[in-house]
C-alpha cells in the first residue's frame, strides 16, 4: 500500500519554504539595520528596496527598468549555475568571482583591441574561465589544494590580469574601457528584437533567453543524463565512485571546466551587451560570484530554482540604488543579500527541525488512534 | 632595503595574527574561512576608536590610544566570530558556506556602517573612507630610519602565546583532542561544544587583531568598500604552508610577507625599475605564490582529522 505523504514532508516544497523563511528573515534584518541608522525614512527605503522598477510612475518607464532588472540578472543566473553545478560535485567554486573576470577580460579585449565580432569574443571569454577552472580543478585532483583558497588566489590573479589586458582598452576620458556602441559595433550582442518588448532597452539582448537555456540545460545534465550521475557520485563519495570505476580526477577538473566556463560566460555575455564597461583600476573583484553563492543557496542549490532567486536578489540589488541616497547606501542591499546566505546556512537545521515536528505529531497521531482503538475494544468486549 | 625589511614584517605580522587564527580555530576542529570578514569587522572596531578618541601626542595618551584600539578591534573581531561558532557549532552549518556568508557580510556591514556614519556627519559625504592619520602614529616608533609598529611586538607575543597555549597546556591538548577525534574526547569528559567554541572565539581575537594592524600598514585612510584584499584567505594559505604549527606558520609568514612587500616598494630598487614591470605583477605575485607553495604543500596535509566536520553526539 503506498502511504500518502504530507506536503509537508516533500523536499521540494521543504526547500522552498526555507528559502522564504530565509528571506522574510533577511528583510526583516535588514529593516532593522535601516531602522538603527535613520529611523524616520526606514520604511520608505526598505519599500523602495523591495519595490524597484514599481516605484516608477510611467508604465513604459517601469518596463524598460524591468528589462534592465533582467539584463543585469542574466549573468547571475550564470554565475550561480557554476556555483551549484561544483556544489553538486562536491567543490564549492568560490572562484566563479574569478572566472567571471576571465571572461569579461577576453571578450572585451577581443571586441575592443582585436575588433571581432560578437561569438568569437564570447567563445574565448568561455575558454579563459574555463582554463582558469580546469587549473583549480587539478590543483584539487592532484596536488590536494583547497579549492576555496586556490579560488581565491585565482580570484585575485584573474582580477589584476583583467586590468593589466585591458589597460589598452581604456577610454581616456575616464577610468572605464571603451563603450562598445563607440569602438566595437560589431561586438554587440544581438537583440533579436527583444529590446522592443522592453521600451526599446538595448540592453536587454539574447544573453537573457541564454541564461534560461542554460539554465535548463545544467537540470538536464545533472538530473538525466549519465555523466551529471557519475559527477554527482563523485562528490557524494570519492572513494565509492573510484571503487564503482569512475574517473574521480577526470570527473573534478571536468566539473571545474564547466563551472569556470558558466561563470565567465556571464561575465562576457553582461559586458557585450555593453551594459557596464570595466573599470581598469578596480581594486575589488565584482561582487557577481559573489552574489552567484548566494543565488545559489537560495534556490535551494536546483538550476530552475537559481533563476528564480537570481531574478529576486537582482531585484533588491538594484532596488537597492533607489533608497533615500541622503539618509542610506545602496550597500543595505548586500547586507540583506549576505544575512540571506549566512542564512542559507542553516537550511539543514530548519529541514531536521521540520522533520522532528512531523515526527513528533506523527507518533501523537498514531497513540491517540491507537489509544482510542483500544477504547472501542473495551466497550466491544463489555457488550 | 630598510624599507622593504618593515613592510615585510609588518605584512608578515598580520599573515602571522590571523593565521594563527586559523591555526587555533582548525586545531579545535572548526574551518574558519570567515577570517576575511573578521578582519574588516576588527579593523573597523580599531578605525573607529581611531576617528573619535581624541589624541594629543605624549606617552600616556599614545599609550591609551593603542589600548583602546587593541581593545576594540579584539572585541569586534570576538563578537562577530561568535556568528560563527553559533552556526558551525550549535546548529551544525555548513561551514564553507557560513564563513562565506560572514565574509561578505563583514564587508557590507562595514561599508553601510561607515557610510551611514559619513552620512550623518556631513550630508554630503557618500564615501565609505576612514581617516586617521595622526591617531596612526600613536603605535609608531623610530628606531633610527626603522619604523616599529607595535603591532609587530603584539604578533611575537602571540606567537608566543598561541605555541605555549595549544602545546603546553591542558587546554591545548584538549582542544586538538577536540579536532583530531571529538567523540574520543567526549568521552573522556572533554566538552567539545566549549572547546570549539574556545577556538572560534581565539580566532576572533587573532583575527580582529590582524585586521586593525593591515589597517595601519603604509595607509592612513581606510575605505571600507574594498575589504581586505583577501588577506584573511592568504593567511589560511599561510597557514596550511606552516603545517598547522605555530613556528613554521611563522616561517611561512615571512616568506610571504616579502612578496607582499615587494609590491609596495619595488619602486626604490634600481634593478626592478629598470625591468619595467607593471604594477599588476607585483600585486599578483603573493598570490602566485601562494599558489605554487600550496600545489607542493598539501600533498602530505597535516591538517586537523576532524575538522570541517560538525560534530555529532550520536557518532561514535
Amino acid at each position: 500500500m503506498k502511504e500518502k505523504k504530507s506536503l509537508l514532508r516533500n523536499g521540494g516544497f521543504q526547500t522552498f519554504t526555507t528559502s522564504i523563511v530565509c528571506i522574510i528573515l533577511g528583510m526583516i534584518v535588514g529593516f532593522l539595520a535601516l531602522l538603527i541608522i535613520e529611523p524616520s525614512g526606514a520604511w520608505g527605503a526598505i519599500v523602495a528596496v523591495i519595490k524597484n522598477f514599481f516605484s516608477y510612475p510611467s508604465a513604459a518607464f517601469r518596463l524598460q527598468y524591468f528589462g534592465s532588472t533582467l539584463a543585469k540578472t542574466a549573468p547571475l543566473i550564470f554565475c550561480s549555475l557554476s556555483v551549484l553545478f561544483a556544489y553538486k560535485v562536491g567543490l564549492f567554486n568560490i572562484g566563479a568571482a574569478g572566472q567571471y573576470c576571465l571572461g569579461i577580460a577576453l571578450a572585451l579585449y577581443l571586441a575592443i583591441i582585436v575588433q571581432l565580432p560578437w561569438y568569437i569574443c564570447l567563445l574565448a571569454g568561455i575558454a579563459a574561465g574555463a582554463i582558469s577552472g580546469a587549473l583549480c580543478g587539478i590543483l584539487k585532483a592532484f596536488f590536494n589544494v583547497n579549492v576555496v583558497i586556490s579560488g581565491i588566489m585565482l580570484n585575485w590573479i584573474s582580477l589584476y590580469g583583467t586590468n593589466l589586458l585591458l589597460k589598452p582598452a581604456m577610454d581616456p576620458s575616464g577610468k572605464d574601457t571603451f563603450r562598445l556602441v563607440n569602438k566595437a559595433k560589431q561586438a554587440l550582442l544581438p537583440t533579436l528584437g527583444l529590446d522592443k518588448l522592453f521600451n526599446k532597452n538595448q540592453y536587454v539582448t539574447i544573453a537573457i533567453p541564454l541564461a534560461i537555456i542554460a539554465a535548463v540545460v545544467i537540470w538536464i545534465i545533472l538530473d538525466k543524463t549519465k555523466l551529471g550521475y557519475e559527477l554527482k557520485a563523485t562528490g557524494n563519495n570519492l572513494n565509492a565512485a573510484k571503487y564503482c570505476g569512475m574517473k574521480e580526477n577526470r570527473n573534478i577538473v571536468l566539473t571545474m571546466v564547466i563551472a569556470g566556463g558558466l561563470a565567465a560566460m556571464g561575465g562576457a555575455l553582461y559586458y557585450l551587451s555593453d551594459f557596464e564597461q570595466w573599470n581598469v583600476n578596480a581594486s575589488a573583484v565584482p561582487g557577481m560570484g559573489f552574489n552567484g553563492i548566494a543565488a545559489a543557496f537560495l534556490g535551494g542549490l536546483n538550476p530552475i530554482g537559481s533563476i528564480f532567486s537570481s531574478y529576486f536578489i537582482t531585484h533588491i540589488t538594484v532596488g537597492g540604488g533607489n533608497v533615500d541616497l541622503s539618509r542610506y547606501c545602496a550597500q543595505i542591499a548586500d547586507f540583506i543579500s549576505s544575512v540571506i546566505i549566512y542564512l542559507c546556512g542553516f537550511v539543514l537545521f530548519f529541514k531536521t527541525f521540520m522533520n522532528k515536528r512531523l515526527d513528533k505529531a506523527e507518533e501523537k497521531k498514531i497513540a491517540r488512534a491507537r489509544a482510542a482503538a483500544e477504547a472501542e475494544n473495551k466497550e466491544g468486549g463489555n457488550a | 632595503m630598510l624599507l622593504l625589511v618593515q613592510y615585510t614584517l609588518v605584512f608578515a605580522s598580520v599573515l602571522l595574527l590571523v593565521a594563527l587564527g586559523g591555526c587555533i580555530s582548525e586545531h579545535s576542529g572548526v574551518i574558519n574561512l570567515a577570517l576575511e570578514g573578521i578582519m574588516v569587522i576588527g579593523a573597523l572596531g580599531g578605525a573607529l576608536v581611531m576617528k573619535f578618541l581624541p589624541y594629543t601626542h605624549g606617552e600616556s595618551s599614545q599609550f591609551l590610544m593603542f589600548i583602546c584600539v587593541l581593545g576594540a578591534a579584539v572585541l569586534f573581531g570576538v563578537i562577530y566570530s561568535t556568528l560563527l561558532a553559533f552556526a558551525c557549532i550549535n546548529l551544525k552549518a555548513d561551514q564553507t558556506i557560513v564563513g562565506t556568508a560572514l565574509n561578505m557580510l563583514g564587508t557590507a556591514l562595514a561599508t553601510v556602517v561607515v557610510k551611514s556614519m559619513n552620512t550623518a556627519i556631513s550630508p554630503d559625504d557618500h564615501s565609505s573612507e576612514i581617516k586617521y592619520i595622526d591617531a596612526k602614529k600613536a603605535f609608531l616608533t623610530n628606531v633610527g630610519d626603522f619604523e616599529l609598529n607595535w603591532f609587530m611586538i603584539v604578533a611575537v607575543i602571540m606567537l608566543v602565546v598561541a605555541f605555549v597555549l595549544l602545546y603546553k597546556t591542558k587546554f591545548g591538548l584538549r582542544l586538538r583532542a577536540c579536532g583530531e577525534h571529538p567523540q574520543a574526547a567526549a568521552s573522556v569528559g572533554i566538552s567539545v561544544f566549549k572547546m570549539r567554541w574556545a577556538g572560534v572565539l581565539l580566532s576572533g581575537l587573532l583575527g580582529g587583531l590582524g585586521g586593525i594592524t593591515y589597517i595601519t600598514v603604509g595607509v592612513s585612510t581606510w575605505k571600507f568598500e574594498n575589504g581586505v584584499a583577501g588577506f584573511g584567505f592568504l593567511s589560511l594559505a599561510v597557514m596550511i604552508f606552516g603545517a598547522w604549527h605555530p613556528f613554521k606558520i611563522a616561517g611561512a609568514a615571512l616568506l610571504f610577507g616579502l612578496f607582499r612587500a615587494l609590491g609596495n616598494v619595488y619602486n626604490g630598487f634600481d634593478f626592478l625599475k629598470a625591468l619595467n614591470i607593471p604594477s599588476a605583477v607585483y600585486n599578483m605575485l603573493p598570490y602566485i605564490v601562494s599558489l605554487i607553495v600550496l600545489a607542493f604543500t598539501s600533498k602530505k596535509s597535516r591538517a586537523p582529522k576532524a575538522e570541517g566536520i560538525p560534530y555529532d553526539k550520536g557518532m561514535r
